[in-house]
Order: structure tokens, then C-alpha cells, then sequence
């Protein structure tokens, strides 16, 4: 690659990482350009230059007058700032997420959904919409709670049927299966005695990134932190595990004790993102694999830049998403998928690197 | 007197009996000779809006078992019948002349192949096929004078209701089906409800070629800025919603109806089924037009 060459201390010691500064830039440019565009652009035509000195007179010490009308500035400050800092972290936690269960499992098929948290997490929201538990204004909204329990309780269901199985990665990835069909069957079933609330089922089942102000980034914040900060940790170790599991216990490491490590804080991350914005499909599998194709499959570069590219994306999916049909909304999980895919298609035809 | 003449007296006095009985009978339900035939009819409604008409034109009586959404009026004999997707057996079970239900290809064809009666309903597009729809139900359960009377009242009330509303022309609405900004756009039914008081509807631009069937979700921002006269809340069942809650979304607090207090809050209800508590829904618009009105 042609930054190869670049010198000076950060870039040594980013190299130290695995990560190179051209790659780090290109995912930071990305991420920039996304929130740029996320903040600028919308289905009301507000100047991108009155948007900017909006958000100057926010800081601290600065006072501007952006020219912008009261409704305006809620449109900025209030809806459009939280949602693309909702997307940023959405987005950047499923796909590292998903780089974490790919490099867990040596699996390029998995997802952070392998282990039924997408299951649980429906079935979890589906019983809360069903029984009519939101009702109470003002209480905490019970859908993301239910849909967070829910993922919670698959993945660790998961994980000890997996284990009871013979505690081989292909016995893990079974039981995620069972059990994600069992809670879907059971989703089913509560979905088809309700029929009623189909529509509002659906809705959140097909994703959304729209806020109510401030509550779903800083609800996520922390579960992004420590799903990243975790994974990070252990990018070495999952390099190490791509060897297989046998080898990388005679390198001294231990495999099941990784795996559990890194499965458990991705799941926790998925989990919180899926109970705040819905099941939103793809990500974790494109986004990941995209990086792979681009800037090779070390987990030192895969997952730093999964988390910046993942934010992009994400970011300018729901973007598509509120522009596409504007004044109307298209749910967030359709763009992923239909952006999504041809993309990919397009990435793994004219790439000639084996990322796997 | 013979053993044959007491016989003879008995049996006059039998005859004279049934007489009587069924000249009473016949003075107590003093209706329509239809009456005395569908009597004891057996009806099955899986139709929350049909279940309202039925009782509305007097036919209630003879309703024995409705779906689980069918919980008006109170005296509805509410069962976990599935009107979405109906389960044939559970529906004969209850041994129904008449099946009435929002249409449903193959489960009415396999209820007539049991040989019951099956009357079907669209979802309508306009008042008229509301109308249509009871005078139908009138028909099939010999109610007929009942639902003219109905559909008569519900024309005249309307009228009235329409007649004493200011003219909202100017005036810009949204109506919405959940919290996630669903809304109709004026070429559904919903829509043209408010069409009739001129009020222009936010979310047209929204479904402007109907690829959304009148149904499309809006952006939340675009809804700060077209800033809507009035909110009509269609969700305050569904998803618990009120002009507090409303209020409290991200930049709501600029809009015109939450800052006048123009925040309308329905029932899901009124507003999804176009029974005779279609009335209630018009009375709503009209009331809180009146008091713009008189507030300006």
C-alpha cells in the first residue's frame, strides 16, 4: 500500500498496531464525511453554512447567530445531531461486533445475530409491545429494556447449550441456531396472537435510528465503549485464534477463555444496539468483510476500522434513508440491505484479495 | 261426557293454545316478517367494525361469540377468536348461521363450504360504502328498516356536524397512527374525513404517488418544520401517546398545535373502525375546529 512508506512517531507506533495512518485516515475521512452530510443534509433544506455556525454556537464560549429560525435549530441541535451520533454508534457497534464474532468463531458467516440475540432481542420487544407495557408517559419506554434482556438471556442460553454440547465452535454456532428459531417460533407465535400491533411490531423488527433527543446515544455510549474497548483488547488474541484453536493453546493462549471474553462484550454491544434502534440487518457482516477486502484481514486493522467505517455507513444508510422518499421515512434496515448487498457484491467482485 | 268428547275438548284447547302463543310471539317481536325467521339466528362476527354495526342496527342479541379486538360495545360476547387469521374450526364451533368478517378469500369460501353464511367486508374508501356496508348487514340479518335508520341518523348528524364546523381551509393537520410518525395522507378514508372541513393534510407531499397506499411513515424533521395547525392523535391506545408525551419529543415544543394546544387525542379505535361511532371521529374535528374558531 502506498502509506507504507509514511513516517514519524505516531505512525510507528500505529504500525506497532497492526493499523497503518493511511487506512486510519481513510476510516476517520469516512466517518467525517458521514457525520457531515448526516448533519447537512436532510428532507428540510437548511443551509449546510447556517448548520455549522449552529453547532460553533453550541460550544462552549462561542456565541453565533446562525440566522436560523427557532424550528431550525431544534431541527439541528435536537433531531438531527442526536440521530447521526445514534448511527455513529449503532453502526460502529454492530460491525465491530461482527468482526468480533467472525474472528471468535473463524467464521465469515457470522454475525452479531449468530448466537439468537436478534431473536430474543424481537421476541423481548414483541411481548413488550404486545402487552401494552409502554403505556405509562414519562416511565422508561420497556421495549429496549425487553428487547436487551431478551438478547441477553439468548446469548447465554446459546452459549451454555453450545457448551453442554462439547464445547467445539461448530457446537456454539448449532445451539445459536436452535436457539435463534426457537425464539423466532415463539416471537411468531406472540406476534400472530396480537395481531393488532403487526404494524407497530414490524416497524421496530425493520429498525430505526430516529431519537428521542439525547436518551439512545447516551444509553449507548457506555455499552459502545466497553464492546469496543474489550474487542480492541483482544484483537491479537483473535489473530492468534484465526490459526485454529489447537495451535493457538500451544502459542499459549487460551481459546475458549477468548472466546468467551470477546463474544460476551460483542453480544453486550449488539444487544444495546438492537434494544435502542431495532433489528438493523447486514451490517455486521458487510462492513467487516469491506475492510477485510480493502485493508487486509489482521484483526489489528479489521476491527479499529470497523468501528469507524461501521459509524460511516451506518450513518449514511439512515441518511438514505430519511432523504430517499423524503418527506417520507424508510425503515433503516431495508437501506442496509439494499444498499448493502449490491455493494458488497460490487466490493468481492473487483477485489482480488482472499480475506478468508 | 264421553272419554271422546274430553279428548276433542283437550285437543281444541291445544290448538287454541299454539294459537294464542304464536299470535303473542308475533305481537312481541312486531317487526318485519324476516324477524321471525332469523329469530334465532347464530352470528359469528370476526370484525371489530361489523360487530358495532350489528349491535348498532339491534342485532346484537342474536351475536353469540366475536373476535378478541371486537370489545364494543360492552355487551359484546368477546372470545380469543382470530379475526386476522381466523381458525375455521373455532369459528364453526360455535354452530353460526351467519359468519360476518373483513374479507378473507379462502376462509369465507371454506365457512360456506360448511355450509354457513358468509358476508364479507372490504375496508371502505368512502362514507357511502360505510353506508353500503350497514344497509348489507341489514339485509343479511333481516334488519333492514334498523339500518336505514341508522345510516339515516348517521347522514343527518354528519351533515349537522360538518354544517356547524368553521371552514378550515388554511388550516394544515397530522394525523398519526404511532409514534414512529405513521400517518394517513388525504387519499385514504382518514383523509378524506378531514377533507370535508377543508383542512389540508402535512403528509400528502409524503405518499404523493401512493406507492405508500396513503400510509407513509414521516421524516421527524420535516414535521418540525411543517409545523401542522392541529394534531389529531390516533395512538393514545396502541403506543400510550398524549399531548404531554407529544410535547416532549426533540423540537416538538416550536410546533404551533403543541404551543396553542391544539393536540387532539383520539381512539385508536373510532378512527380505524368505520362503524356508526364514525359520527364520534367527525365530532371530534368539528369540536376542536369550533373552538379555533372561537379561540381566534
Amino acid at each position: 500500500m502506498s502509506d507504507s512508506q509514511s513516517t514519524g512517531g505516531s505512525s510507528a507506533a500505529l504500525q506497532a498496531s497492526g493499523l497503518r495512518l493511511g487506512p486510519l485516515a481513510s476510516g476517520l475521512a469516512a466517518a467525517a464525511v458521514a457525520v457531515i452530510a448526516g448533519l447537512t443534509i436532510g428532507p428540510v433544506d437548511i443551509a449546510a453554512h447556517r448548520v455549522a455556525l449552529q453547532l460553533l454556537d453550541g460550544l462552549p464560549g462561542l456565541a453565533i447567530d446562525s440566522g436560523l429560525s427557532d424550528a431550525h435549530t431544534a431541527i439541528v441541535e435536537q433531531i438531527r445531531l442526536p440521530r447521526v451520533a445514534l448511527g455513529l454508534l449503532v453502526g460502529a457497534t454492530l460491525s465491530v461486533s461482527g468482526a468480533a464474532y467472525q474472528g471468535a468463531f473463524r467464521n465469515p458467516l457470522a454475525d452479531p445475530y449468530l448466537l439468537g440475540i436478534a431473536a430474543g432481542a424481537g421476541l423481548g420487544a414483541t411481548i413488550a409491545i404486545t402487552s401494552n407495557l409502554g403505556d405509562g408517559a414519562g416511565v422508561l419506554d420497556p421495549v429496549p429494556l425487553a428487547a436487551f434482556a431478551g438478547a441477553l438471556i439468548s446469548v447465554t442460553v446459546s452459549y451454555v447449550a453450545g457448551h453442554l454440547g462439547g464445547r467445539s465452535v461448530a457446537s456454539l454456532i448449532l445451539a445459536g441456531i436452535a436457539v435463534a428459531s426457537f425464539l423466532t417460533a415463539c416471537q411468531t407465535y406472540v406476534l400472530q396472537a396480537n395481531s393488532d400491533a403487526f404494524r407497530q411490531i414490524f416497524a421496530w423488527i425493520l429498525g430505526r435510528i430516529a431519537t428521542s433527543g439525547w436518551s439512545e446515544p447516551v444509553l449507548m455510549l457506555p455499552y459502545f465503549a466497553v464492546t469496543v474497548a474489550v474487542v480492541l483488547r483482544y484483537r491479537r488474541a483473535l489473530d492468534v485464534l484465526a490459526v485454529g484453536d489447537e495451535e493457538a493453546a500451544a502459542l499459549g493462549l487460551e481459546p475458549r477463555r477468548v472466546r468467551l471474553v470477546v463474544v460476551l462484550a460483542a453480544s453486550l454491544g449488539a444487544a444495546a444496539a438492537v434494544s435502542v434502534s431495532g433489528l438493523i440487518g447486514f451490517v455486521g457482516i458487510i462492513v467487516p468483510h469491506t475492510v477485510r477486502l480493502a485493508f487486509g484481514s489482521s484483526n489489528r486493522v479489521v476491527l479499529p476500522l470497523s468501528v469507524l467505517f461501521g459509524g460511516a455507513f451506518m450513518v449514511l444508510a439512515d441518511l438514505a434513508a430519511r432523504t430517499a422518499l423524503a418527506p417520507a421515512e424508510l425503515p433503516i434496515g431495508v437501506v442496509t440491505a439494499f444498499l448493502g448487498a449490491p455493494f458488497f457484491v460490487l466490493v468481492l467482485r473487483t477485489s482480488r484479495r482472499e480475506i478468508w | 261426557m264421553t272419554d271422546t268428547a274430553t279428548r276433542q275438548t283437550v285437543r281444541w284447547a291445544r290448538l287454541l293454545l299454539v294459537v294464542l302463543a304464536a299470535i303473542l310471539f308475533a305481537a312481541a317481536c312486531s317487526g318485519t316478517p324476516d324477524d321471525d325467521q332469523s329469530a334465532d339466528q347464530r352470528i359469528v362476527s370476526i370484525s371489530p367494525t361489523a360487530t358495532e354495526m350489528l349491535f348498532a342496527i339491534g342485532a346484537g342479541d342474536r351475536v353469540v361469540a366475536v373476535d378478541q379486538f371486537s370489545y364494543y360495545p360492552d355487551e359484546a360476547p368477546v372470545t380469543d377468536l382470530d379475526g386476522w387469521n381466523p381458525n375455521i374450526e373455532a369459528i364453526a364451533s360455535y354452530d353460526p348461521d351467519l359468519v360476518v368478517m373483513q374479507t378473507s378469500g379462502d376462509v369465507g369460501a371454506s365457512l360456506e363450504a360448511l355450509g354457513i353464511e358468509v358476508w364479507a367486508h372490504d375496508a371502505p374508501f368512502a362514507f357511502e360504502d360505510v353506508y353500503v356496508q350497514i344497509e348489507q348487514l341489514g339485509e343479511v340479518t333481516g334488519r333492514t328498516d334498523e339500518a336505514a335508520a341508522l345510516v339515516a341518523d348517521m347522514r343527518a348528524e354528519i351533515a349537522e356536524l360538518i354544517a356547524a364546523a368553521p371552514d378550515a381551509s388554511g388550516l394544515t393537520y397530522y394525523h398519526e397512527l404511532d409514534n414512529t410518525l405513521y400517518t394517513v395522507t388525504s387519499s385514504t378514508f382518514v383523509g378524506q374525513v378531514y377533507s370535508l372541513f377543508g383542512l389540508t393534510n402535512v403528509a400528502d407531499p409524503a405518499d404523493a404517488d401512493g406507492s405508500a397506499w396513503g400510509y407513509p411513515q414521516l421524516s421527524d424533521e420535516y414535521l418540525v418544520d411543517a409545523d401542522p395547525d392541529v394534531i389529531f392523535l390516533a395512538d393514545t391506545l396502541c403506543c400510550g401517546q398524549n399531548a404531554q408525551t407529544v410535547a416532549a419529543r426533540p423540537g416538538w415544543d416550536q410546533l404551533t398545535a403543541v404551543q396553542d394546544g391544539r393536540i387532539v387525542e383520539l381512539s385508536d379505535d373510532i378512527v380505524s373502525r368505520w362503524g356508526p361511532r364514525l359520527v364520534d371521529f367527525i365530532a371530534a374535528i368539528s369540536d376542536v375546529l369550533v373552538s379555533i374558531d372561537a379561540a381566534s
